[in-house]
């Protein structure tokens, strides 16, 4: 079980039944009052998402999935598919199943593909993702702070905050579970 | 390898920051107050249902100085301040850290009104120029600030009345969800005269028995600072311990030892008041961040 100090975006529960995820998560807690945690769930089977409030002390059932080792082939119109590397079985997922995930996606990648029963609803990336640059506006010369920053859009679309020195065409680590840069990789 | 650039890029927050910790500590000293240093680890909190210490072997890490603060008070030290860093298990959000850093102070021989003062002289001493832009919003710090009771902020904002809130365990939902969002965005505000079962240290009122002389102060919908005038009636405050403590219990949290020493000298307090102020806020009100995070060198998931 699952308390309410547990919460935290991403967590899958069951409620009513249905396997849920957290995708957005709030904490308050005002002046010494008690601690309020404020969930938009999407249900995993439905796609349906809704608000609620919890309190603490709460208790939750976790959402029992089984993870199954797929690899990403391609995106076409029917959606994102992979392959079950044991039984060579292909399966599709929506991009509004995916979410942000979508963007961490680079072809061939090994992924873990949640089961509800026969049911694929979500998938499960490794910590770290290399993506390439493919936009952002070039270094200014005598620009030497190291805190500088500036936006960076990498080749699955997704558009993150960058170090100056970073230039169109390098390659990049990022963090897929806060989607920040990491480090410049070496090739 | 590269330098570690989610630390790199908070070089400017965090002169920043260090400039106004000065400048605070500045402030302070200019009025002859005394800077103190109390231990962080400490054999008992003071008792609080919604408040969890992180245990450290057989004791706690501090929740809040004022424990050992107001002992130095009640030992005759006039006008205290304190920066400290302070610990509340679970706390976590855009807003909170389980870990951070406070500013408490302390004056003998007045009530909670002249920490309001304080709190506008405060901030016009680290502003330049009497206003903050944060979040695009303006807000103006031009004295005296808004004072709205809780009773005015229920009725004006609330969607059901304060006593019905108060019976039916709604007061913290309705503060969170209904009134905290409505305060004016331009302004200060401090939000005062809570109930009594929400002002665990705090003097009632004399005028009015249902109601404790404390306030909370809020700044572009940011919960900054919590304040009261002190409860010096050691019989009233071991009563008051006990009731947060049996509810403690009930709700199966780890129990809490008495704070028997604060008890003991608490006969001996003048009339005081003090006060806490998250300084991580107030330090991304100053520097137009929207994140705790931002405004501090690591934060825990980086360790």
């Amino acid at each position: 079980m699952y308390s309410s100090s547990d919460l935290k975006k991403g967590l899958k529960l069951l409620i009513d039944g249905d396997p849920h995820v957290i995708v957005q998560y709030d904490f308050t807690k005002p002046g010494k009052g008690q601690a309020l945690y404020k969930c938009k769930l999407r249900n995993m089977i439905t796609g349906s998402l809704f608000d609620r409030t919890y309190r603490s002390g709460e208790s939750f059932e976790p959402a029992s999935l089984e993870e199954r080792d797929m690899q990403y082939l391609y995106q076409d119109d029917s959606g994102y598919v992979f392959m079950d590397k044991k039984n060579y079985e292909q399966i599709i997922l929506t991009e509004d199943t995916l979410g942000d995930d979508k963007y961490f996606l680079v072809d061939n990648m090994d992924v873990e593909i949640l089961m509800y029963g026969e049911r694929a609803i979500g998938i499960s990336l490794q910590n770290f993702v290399n993506l390439r640059v493919t936009q952002s506006d070039p270094w200014v010369k005598g620009d030497t702070a190291a805190g500088n920053n500036k936006p960076a859009t990498v080749e699955t679309g997704y558009t993150l905050q960058v170090p100056s020195f970073v230039d169109q065409g390098v390659l990049i680590q990022i963090d897929t579970r806060t989607g920040n840069y990491v480090t410049r990789v070496k090739e | 390898m590269e330098p570690n650039w989610q630390l790199a890029r908070k070089r400017p927050t965090l002169e920043k920051r260090a400039r106004i910790i000065q400048q605070i500590r500045a402030f302070f000293i200019e009025q002859d107050f005394l800077e103190v240093e109390t231990p962080h680890r400490i054999p008992a909190n003071a008792p609080e249902l919604h408040i969890d210490a992180i245990p450290s072997t057989d004791w706690f890490l501090q929740t809040s100085p004022e424990l050992c603060m107001k002992r130095l008070l009640a030992a005759g030290y006039d006008n205290l301040f304190q920066i400290c860093h302070c610990w509340r298990a679970g706390e976590r959000s855009n807003t909170h850290l389980p870990e951070y850093s406070m500013l408490e102070w302390y004056r003998s021989h007045c009530d909670y009104h002249q920490l309001m003062h304080d709190c506008e002289a405060l901030f016009l001493h680290l502003s330049s120029d009497q206003h903050i832009i944060w979040q695009g919003q303006t807000i103006d710090l031009s004295p005296p600030w808004p004072r709205m009771t809780v009773a005015e902020a229920f009725s004006q904002f609330g969607s059901i009345p304060l006593t019905t809130a108060l019976a039916t365990d709604e007061f913290d939902s309705v503060i969170a969800f209904d009134i905290e969002p409505k305060l004016p965005i331009n302004r200060p505000t401090f939000l005062t005269e809570y109930p009594i079962k929400h002002a665990s240290l705090a003097r009632t009122k004399p005028s009015d028995s249902l109601v404790a002389e404390r306030f909370e102060l809020y700044i572009g919908g940011l919960e900054l600072a919590n304040a009261f005038s002190e409860l010096t009636d050691p019989a009233e405050q071991q009563q008051r311990f006990a009731e947060e403590e049996t509810q403690r219990r009930n709700k199966g949290k780890i129990p809490y030892p008495s704070p028997a020493p604060f008890l003991n000298e608490l006969a001996a307090l003048s009339p005081s008041a003090g006060i806490a102020l998250g300084i991580d806020r107030l330090v991304m009100l100053f520097c137009d961040k929207n994140k705790i995070d931002e405004v501090i060198s690591f934060t825990p998931e980086q360790l």
